[in-house]
């Protein structure tokens, strides 16, 4: 199996990379859709600006790509800026996003005491009882670092909640696409069980 | 709910780990990639390495430390000491560091914390910052570089402004006063920069017993606490004092 990682410049990859060299699997990293076109499953990371990630997609052709790829069915990763811009827009530069999956992107208010960006490790209440959360221990903690948090549609599956001054949620399922807000590839042991359940996952 | 965290800080000079107090009369502690895993299994939130090899051609050493440091551990990790340009901070990140902490050269060249933010994001771009006592300064700190051997003009709480509105992410304060010390952080110092910046604010050096992080990171409104000396020497481990945190009304991740 060869999982693909998108890369559009948009932070850093090489913990991603090295995620899943430890974990024992082969990858592709490209920004080229091309090169990304026959891979089994794709990893879609992000950091950054959403409007700025949105014009270097654009740029490479890999909205249209991605879209083409999540409705071929095979399974999709989406991590922090990338679990944002599946939805439908962002207050982020005000950007109009991929649409993969209905629904909006909102700022943190923070607030007495509460810092913006949420910056750290947070619990997380898994919602759903799920294979992408299978043998992790209720409200384990995951490393943040964003802004902005995601508002999916009432119709999509909710995984994951936590809380910042607001609770918000951190992670969804639409179908063959997944999405965390943290970076399970930065998150210990239990972030890399994370990582691990999706690339075993079979929608 | 947000955690604090738990950093230990590592100083490496040519390839290895050391530990001096006041930054002097350093001793070789081992090899940083084993002591970095044996921390992440103990359960530590974030590493910091701290280079004082101050030769640049020696940096490569560094960067084979903070690559096999990436491939082997999975949480964030800093990486700070002589980073003096763009393609200094490029190359660190491209290893695998998360963030950069900017110091005596931030001082010398803010620009450098505008670029930094501005290629890699204000998250990635950590000011540290070395203080003083001293009741000349309007916040009663100085800013000291190279190592608290030159003094600047620079108010503490000025620069720490300026730094954030450069683009800085994080403050990591060290206060030299208490550093190597082991009879607690400068409480006033994070207190004081804590809750004037709108980012998260590390307190570093002086730290001897639990009780030191327990007081820092709730009456000194720190959001994380670095230890070196007291988990280097095997006087605790990161495990015993985040249950220490954790019994006294500390959210930490368990």
């Amino acid at each position: 199996m060869t999982v693909g990682i998108v890369d559009y410049d948009a932070g850093n990859l090489t913990s991603v990379e090295n995620a899943l060299r430890h974990l024992g699997y082969q990858w592709k990293l490209s920004g080229d859709p091309r090169d990304l076109e026959d891979t089994d499953r794709l990893i879609f990371p992000g950091d950054g600006h959403a409007a700025t990630s949105m014009e270097n997609l654009r740029a490479r052709g890999l909205d249209s790509f991605l879209t083409r790829y999540v409705a071929g069915g095979r399974p999709v990763l989406g991590i922090c800026v990338g679990s944002q811009i599946v939805l439908n827009s962002s207050e982020e530069g005000g950007a109009v996003c991929l649409g993969l999956v209905p629904g909006t992107c909102k700022r943190l208010p923070g607030g007495a005491g509460l810092k913006v960006p949420h910056m750290g490790w947070n619990s997380v209440h898994f919602e759903t009882q799920h294979q992408l959360t299978a043998n992790l221990p209720q409200d384990s903690s995951f490393y943040f670092v964003h802004s902005y948090y995601t508002v999916p549609a009432p119709s999509v599956t909710v995984l994951g909640t936590t809380d910042h001054g607001i609770p918000f949620v951190v992670g969804f399922l639409e179908k063959n696409l997944v999405t965390w807000q943290f970076h399970p590839e930065k998150s210990g042991e239990v972030g890399l069980k994370l990582v691990d359940n999706f690339l075993k996952w079979r929608p | 709910m947000l955690q604090k965290r738990v950093i230990v800080c590592l100083d490496v000079k040519e390839g290895r780990t050391t530990k001096g107090v006041k930054f002097e009369n350093n001793v070789d502690l081992g090899d940083p990639v084993e002591m970095a895993e044996q921390y992440y299994r103990q359960g530590v939130d974030e590493l910091v390495f701290y280079d004082i090899t101050a030769s640049a051609e020696k940096r490569g050493i560094l960067i084979d430390v903070v690559r096999r440091v990436a491939e082997r551990i999975f949480i964030p990790f800093c990486v700070g000491g002589g980073l003096a340009t763009a393609d200094d901070i490029r190359a660190v990140i491209l290893a695998g560091a998360e963030k950069v902490s900017l110091n005596s050269q931030a001082v010398k060249n803010p620009e450098l914390i505008r670029e930094g933010a501005r290629l890699y994001g204000s998250q990635s771009i950590v000011l540290g910052m070395d203080a003083l006592r001293d009741p000349a300064m309007p916040s009663g700190y100085r800013v000291v570089i190279n190592g608290g051997r030159t003094k600047t003009d620079l108010d503490a709480l000025a620069w720490a402004r300026r730094a954030h509105e450069l683009g800085a992410g994080e403050v990591v304060l060290n206060s030299i006063d208490a550093d190597g010390m082991k009879t607690g952080y400068e409480l006033p110092l994070t207190r004081l920069i804590g809750e004037a910046l709108p980012i998260p604010v590390v307190a570093s050096g002086g730290a001897g017993t639990p009780e030191h992080l327990r007081a820092v990171l709730q009456e000194g409104k720190a959001d994380a606490a670095l230890v070196a000396s007291m988990v280097h020497y095997g006087t605790y481990d990161v495990r015993t004092i985040k249950e220490y945190l954790a019994a006294h009304g500390v959210a930490v991740r368990r």
